[in-house]
């Protein structure tokens, strides 16, 4: 017998698994020039303000694609994690909006003012650790990264999964939410953390800093796509993929499955606190609303929109939405509900794999045709019918 | 925490909110009911499951309208009419539903999930387009108001024990149906073994339809039955989804027993927490046991052990 | 040479330790009141094939998910190299060197024969070590070894998917070969190919046998026959017979409920 190996380990020596693919680096770089030139030059500061809110939902698709589309694990609480980061940010910056000298009317000067209002005399020991700025950045992705990991560790080590984890987490993000409301002396209840003024002395109220802090949400964006790629490509990326397909055979193959399943769970909860804090930061305040169940599943529909599996698509989803939502309920807010309702069961039915698999499936056959067609010089032959593509 | 209260005060402030918690379970298992049959039995997960009750509910509320402007002799029975239509009203959108959507996604039930959710939204902006965004309540014919006195200090309210025996009396007709029809039989055999249950002669698309239009049409009767309690409005369906969720997997997702006793333990618990603390941490305390022990015991309340 | 090679370190490991390399005792499992295995022990020796038989229901494929950790005993031992595994996780069975191929073919649709093949080699299995697996020249080599022996070097660039169904046996059992497992499981390796795949696997098979102990669960006696050491037969949960297959073949309760319809 020979020995065909050596043979054969010269044909793959090409880099069969790249960092991205060239047309992957392409898509990265379209998506980064239109959202830190085009859309920059294009807008006005109030629109610019407002594109920047829809991207730090961006973050959360993100992390949804890995998540979900990658792991096959569909968190309805991505809300919890947002509104976590957000509400770390916040209460940072209401410490510092509540110095003694901006509070001396109240009761008990240098307390925020709905714990004033609600006779709450001291600082609570949980706030305590948001009077530093190092330390918020920290557990702005801390608190998130560890209630993910508490909450995925409990229940993937005991194999529950599918729709049955959906149900929890979409429970969490409503008892998270009533908590919320219900302790208004801790968390400002309803109306959430308001009147934002500064970071470290910054003021992120005017139209230079909402600019600056646009740029950084928009950098922060590219880094997290970043991560996720490598995250993607790596072979813990397609051992997601074996997870969702057979759960099983990877046990069998010597792997302990719970921990691959919480890695992507709280990599998606880091993401969503990253975009809750630039919420925060661009919008001046957090409120429950963005915690409970009905935006945790609006935001599943975001990276269902641009396709499950690719990331550049969940931020082009991400986007093209919420400029639907906000056009229609500007204008038409009757019809805006039908037309989500029915977003969320067109993508399903008709395209699972959302604006990415049409992108897939549809237009880059065409164009790389098109492409090879102008190199090319037309064959003398005509290729038979129904070739395989390359 | 007691002191201020005599034994005698303690003990009717006890049998009033364990009567509280009774009628917050016969809520919570009307609910739960046409979920388990759905997502006990065909693991469908229907985010619109409390759109469906309000139907029922708006059904109930048109038909007492209708009798009380036309027909106001008969306004004393028009609940038990409304009850009857509001299952066909519900069950035959049910159907509907389940033909036109659930059935190309029973090998996908997470974009099931996201499907029917995208149905909720639908439907709650028409009903707030047809009925306005304002809640509508039902006027309770005569003999539905007031209460039973008991002993000096404990009092029961009449439409919360009418409530209590609806909900026991379809409780009843929902396991006769499961247990004991011919049709229970062929629904349990699909969902036990959907190839061989076909081999047989059992059509089981027709099956899943009608249990998917059957358990609908149960959310149907309990939209009516709120009535009875509370008001209506195009989004009160949702505030009863999570709740309702927790119940049917608290209680082993496809047990009938199980799903009666965990709603009970969990209305008890939060009607009894509900005395002691506000409304919401009560709420919340409970919400959080009930997802605690389902992340330590995630089979739920009741299972069988069988091979994988 | 080579595969004797390989075989020697087994031997000399297993001469140190106790005889057997799988020592089976006692096991039983219920479900519901319903033992599918009932007081089953058996010994495998290294470099063993051994074939498990029986009719459908006897719960060949029950012991598979015992041994591999699938399915928790109710009671008795499962002793690997004189390490008890009935108390380890699945993944640290595997990690001991226990392989286990399902009955229908168990590989990753959505992911490339390469990558398949890639996902069983036996590196970088906690999540950290998965982040910073590097596809280098020793895993690319190993990779192509195996697609080589399993038939399907040309297709390393395909998705799983389009295989047919002997080509996803294969794949299963190539899966398995890059883990090198000391204690291969096979549930039906043939069932269901074409009378060429039947070929082929047998001496896919053969070849790959050598130098470990194989737990074979098989319904075509032709291919018993071939391969079988010793056969064991269960019947309904229960050892009804065990031996060379010669003396199983001539066995009078073994004709009775199972060879002899």
């Amino acid at each position: 017998m020979t020995n065909p190996v050596q043979a054969l380990t010269k044909s793959v020596t090409v880099n069969d698994n790249p960092f991205m693919k060239p047309m992957e680096w392409l898509s990265l770089l379209l998506l980064a020039a239109v959202i830190l030139v085009v859309l920059p030059l294009a807008l006005d500061g109030f629109r610019l303000n407002l594109v920047g809110k829809y991207l730090t939902y961006a973050f959360v698709a993100l992390g949804l694609v890995i998540c979900w589309g990658y792991a096959g694990i569909l968190s309805l609480g991505q809300g919890v994690f947002f509104g976590l980061g957000g509400y770390c940010m916040a209460m940072y910056l209401k410490l510092e909006a509540s110095s003694v000298e901006n509070t001396k009317i109240q009761s008990t000067p240098g307390i925020p003012d709905f714990m004033d209002w609600n006779q709450i005399t001291a600082l609570p020991w949980f706030w305590q650790p948001f009077k530093s700025l190092p330390l918020t950045l920290l557990l702005v992705v801390a608190v998130p990264v560890l209630f993910a990991l508490l909450i995925s560790f409990a229940m993937f080590k005991r194999r529950v999964g599918g729709t049955y984890f959906a149900i929890i987490t979409q429970a969490i993000a409503a008892i998270l939410t009533i908590l919320i409301v219900g302790q208004q002396g801790y968390t400002g209840g309803i109306n959430g953390i308001t009147d934002l003024r500064t970071l470290h002395g910054w003021d992120i109220r005017t139209n230079h800093a909402k600019t600056v802090l646009y740029f950084v949400n928009g950098g922060l964006l590219v880094a997290c796509i970043l991560a996720a790629q490598y995250v993607k490509r790596s072979k813990l990326g397609r051992i997601l993929v074996a997870l969702r397909d057979k759960e099983d055979r990877v046990r069998f193959s010597g792997y302990s499955v719970a921990g691959f399943k919480v890695f992507a769970f709280c990599l998606a909860a880091a993401f969503a606190a990253v975009g809750g804090a630039m919420f925060t930061l661009q919008v001046g305040f957090m409120s429950p609303s963005f915690v409970g169940i009905v935006p945790s599943i609006e935001m599943v529909i975001y990276t269902a929109v641009g396709g499950r599996l690719s990331l550049f698509g969940a931020v082009w989803g991400t986007l093209l939405v919420n400029w639907a939502k906000t056009t229609f309920s500007e204008s038409f807010p009757e019809l805006w509900l039908f037309g989500l309702g029915a977003l969320f069961i067109g993508v399903v039915l008709a395209f699972p794999n959302g604006l990415a698999g049409l992108w897939r499936e549809r237009i880059e056959p065409r164009l790389t045709r098109r492409v090879k067609a102008l190199r090319a010089p037309p064959p003398a032959i005509a290729p038979p019918h129904g070739a395989p593509a390359a | 925490m007691f002191g201020d209260y005599s034994l005698g005060d303690l003990g009717a402030i006890f049998a009033m909110q364990g009567f509280a918690g009774l009628i917050l379970f016969s809520v919570y298992l009307l609910m739960a009911l046409g979920l388990a049959i759905i997502f006990g039995q065909m693991g469908v997960i229907n985010m619109a499951h409390g759109e469906f009750m309000i139907l029922g509910a708006y059904v109930t509320y048109l038909c007492s309208t209708f009798f009380q402007s036309y027909l106001p002799g008969l306004f004393p029975i028009s609940f038990f009419v409304a009850m009857g239509l509001a299952f066909l009203a519900s069950g035959a959108l049910g159907m509907l539903v389940e033909w036109g959507l659930i059935r190309f996604l029973y090998k996908r039930p997470l974009d099931t999930l996201l499907a029917t959710w995208g149905l909720s939204l639908i439907l709650q902006q028409a009903y707030r387009s047809i009925f306005g965004a304002r809640e509508v309540g039902v006027e309770l014919p005569a003999w539905l108001i007031g209460s039973v006195q008991v002993t000096d200090t404990i009092e029961v309210p009449i439409n919360g024990l009418f409530v209590m025996a609806v909900t026991l009396l379809i409780t009843g007709a929902v396991a006769l149906l499961i247990f004991r029809s011919r049709f229970g039989q062929q629904m349990r055999a699909v969902m036990a073994n959907r190839a061989m249950a076909g081999a047989v002669g059992i059509d089981t698309d027709k099956v899943d339809r009608t249990t998917f239009g059957l358990g609908c049409g149960i959310a149907g009767v309990a939209g009516s039955a709120f009535t009875m309690i509370g008001s209506t409005g195009p989004t009160s369906g949702q505030l009863y989804i999570v709740d309702t969720f927790l119940i049917v997997v608290f209680g082993g997702a496809a047990s009938l027993v199980g799903t009666i006793a965990s709603a009970f333990s969990i209305s008890q618990t939060q009607s009894t927490l509900e005395f002691f603390l506000s409304g919401s941490m009560a709420k919340v305390l409970t919400l959080l046991a009930v997802v605690g022990i389902l992340m330590l015991r995630p089979q739920g309340l009741f299972t069988l052990k069988v091979r994988r | 040479m080579n595969a004797a090679l390989l075989a020697s370190p087994v031997i000399g490991a297993a001469s140190a330790a106790p005889d057997y390399l799988l020592a089976v005792e006692a096991l039983t499992v219920s479900f519901d009141g319903f033992k599918a295995v009932n007081d089953v022990s058996f010994y495998v020796d290294p470099d063993e094939i051994r074939v498990i038989i029986g009719p459908n229901g006897a719960g060949k494929t029950t012991v598979l998910d015992l041994i591999c950790g699938r399915t928790r005993a109710s009671a008795g031992s499962i002793r690997y190299k004189g390490q008890e595994l009935t108390r380890l996780s699945e993944s640290a069975i595997v990690q001991a060197g226990v392989g286990r191929k399902f009955q229908t073919p168990s590989i990753y649709d959505d992911l490339t024969v390469f990558e398949n093949l890639e996902i069983s080699y036996p590196r970088g299995r906690s999540v950290l070590g998965a982040l910073t697996f590097r596809r280098d020249a020793a895993v690319r080599e190993r990779i192509h070894e195996i697609a080589e022996t399993i038939f399907l070097k040309d297709h390393l660039a395909e998705r799983a998917e389009f295989l047919s169904h002997g080509q996803k046996q294969w794949l299963e059992i190539g899966m398995l070969l890059i883990q090198d497992p000391e204690l291969l499981m096979l549930d039906e390796p043939v069932a269901g190919m074409s009378v060429g795949e039947r070929v082929k696997t047998a001496e896919l098979l053969n070849q790959i046998i050598r130098g470990r102990s194989v737990l074979v669960i098989e319904h075509d006696m032709k291919f018993v026959e071939d391969i079988a050491h010793r056969v064991t037969v269960l019947h309904q949960g229960r050892v009804l017979s065990e031996g060379s297959m010669e003396r199983v073949k001539n066995d009078p309760k073994v004709i009775e409920v199972y060879l002899g319809h």
